[in-house]
């Protein structure tokens, strides 16, 4: 089985929105990660979610790797955007769906879906 | 007081800055903090974000920060 290091590369490099949160777009068990995913709703962005609550060791990983210390983190196609405040500056400018759009084109679905990271 | 002590370490960081610290709720570990600073001219918001993770990581490292919204501004249009 993958290291969670590695589960959490892949996820960043793989999905084309990825955000870490504190529990489900559902279900966000915090304000911050609420404020990131309405941005990228807003904004058309497919989301892939993470919930880094299950295990501490996540984040941990996490912030080692992308060099950024809270929660939540948004990547597209695996480039760190920012957390809540950013997500939130560019949605209210415009800057992230312009952003999206030139990522990921302006014909794109809007999937929600959530990726579970399993210990080795 | 982590206030005092977020404020001390921004105007360290920053010397010369606009800096206010706000506690959010009141319970002393969720912060609002503003910065208005030339360090911040020309950069992407993500690096002025970086910098001020950077100047506060020894508090958001040890718990004393749970939480921490960040505004930064240039002094170039401000």
């Amino acid at each position: 089985m993958n290291t969670l290091s590695e589960q959490i590369k892949d996820v960043i490099s793989t999905e084309p929105v990825a955000v870490f949160i504190k529990g489900t777009p559902q279900r966000p068990m915090c304000g911050n990660s609420d404020r990131a995913l309405r941005a990228l709703r807003e904004s058309g962005a497919p989301i892939t979610a993470v919930d880094i609550l299950p295990d501490p060791q996540i984040r941990q990983e996490l912030s080692a790797f992308s060099g950024w210390p809270t929660i939540p983190q948004v990547f597209v196609k695996g480039e760190l955007i920012g957390g809540a405040d950013i997500c939130e500056a560019l949605a209210a400018s415009g800057e992230l769906r312009q952003k999206l759009d030139e990522a990921l084109g302006v014909e794109r679905v809007q999937t929600v879906k959530t990726v579970e990271l399993t210990a080795a | 007081m982590a206030a005092d002590s977020i404020r001390a370490r921004l105007e360290d960081a920053f010397p010369g800055a606009e800096v206010a610290v706000l506690d959010r709720t009141g319970g002393g570990d969720h912060f609002q903090v503003s910065v208005t600073s030339g360090r911040f001219d020309g950069l992407p918001l993500i690096d002025q974000h970086r910098l001020v993770n950077a100047a506060l990581e020894a508090l958001l490292a040890d718990g004393t920060i749970h939480e921490l919204r960040i505004q930064t501004k240039g002094t170039a249009t401000a």
